[in-house]
């Protein structure tokens, strides 16, 4: 039903113990809250509450966000390369709407 | 007595700022923000380097980096890290929760900044400590105002 897109930037292979970095992307509106259309009235708050990365099921990186992060949301970070597993990267707004990506990560000796 | 330019200049204080003034964060609010997640314990000035530009041209989307100087180990590690203001509608603006696994205390995001202000990054890091970086932002164009 939503427009956004989420995407996610990352190695597909690593060395065990390296660390990678990740960089991830959705489209979303963030609005505040505060902002008047064109009629005067507040236009309600819509933001992505809750970002958190899986790793083998397990969860390795987490944000909580408010509406003080601008519109399309990104963020960078890093993850120690420990197994080969799938990546999972979520993303939940505040109407409960809840976007993923998966990604594999191959790990070698 | 209302005159026009009174009544135009109250118009213009809630619809310019898209919110009343009073609803912006001051640094009581920040310090208050911190308090909370501190619970009041000490914060130490170092460890942590805020990345942010000094002059912003787009409040609405200012690049923010904060690392920490952990060596991100089972015993030794940042367990989050907090992107607080000072003159924006609400102080906490992002939290970052790392661990071990993260492997490097190094995070990035945009924030929106509603005025020029200090914008501070605060680590928690796992044997209790709280460290802390602040840098002054100039912003050109303000988030919070129409369009924002």
């Amino acid at each position: 039903m939503s427009l956004a897109i989420a995407r996610v930037s990352m190695p597909a292979e690593a060395r065990r113990g390296a660390v990678i970095d990740i960089k991830a992307i959705i489209r979303h509106p963030m609005e505040t809250g505060y902002r008047p259309d064109s009629m005067g009235r507040r236009i309600p708050r819509h933001i992505i509450e809750q970002f958190w990365v899986t790793y083998g099921g397990t969860e390795v990186f987490g944000m909580d966000l408010t509406q003080g992060v601008a519109a399309n949301p990104f963020f960078a970070f890093s993850i120690l390369a420990t197994e080969t597993a799938e990546l999972v990267f979520t993303w939940r707004d505040d109407r409960g709407e809840v976007f993923t990506v998966t990604k594999h990560l191959t790990v070698t000796e | 007595m209302t005159t026009r330019r009174g009544a135009i200049i109250a118009t213009l204080g809630v619809s310019v700022f898209g919110l009343p003034r009073a609803t912006i964060a001051t640094p009581q609010m920040r310090d208050e923000a911190i308090a909370a997640i501190t619970s009041g314990a000490p914060v130490g000035d170092g460890r942590v380097t805020l990345t942010i530009p000094g002059i912003a041209e787009n409040g609405l989307s200012v690049y923010t980096t904060v690392a920490v100087d952990s060596p991100m180990t089972a015993a030794d590690h940042v367990r989050a890290i907090h992107i607080i203001a000072e003159q924006n509608p609400i102080a906490r603006l992002v939290t970052f929760r790392l661990g071990p696994r993260a492997g490097a205390a190094k995070v990035s995001t945009n924030i929106r900044l509603a005025a020029s202000q200090h914008v501070t990054a605060l680590a928690e890091l796992s044997d209790g400590s709280f460290w802390r970086d602040a840098k002054p932002v100039v912003v050109t164009l303000a988030a919070c105002v129409d369009g924002g």
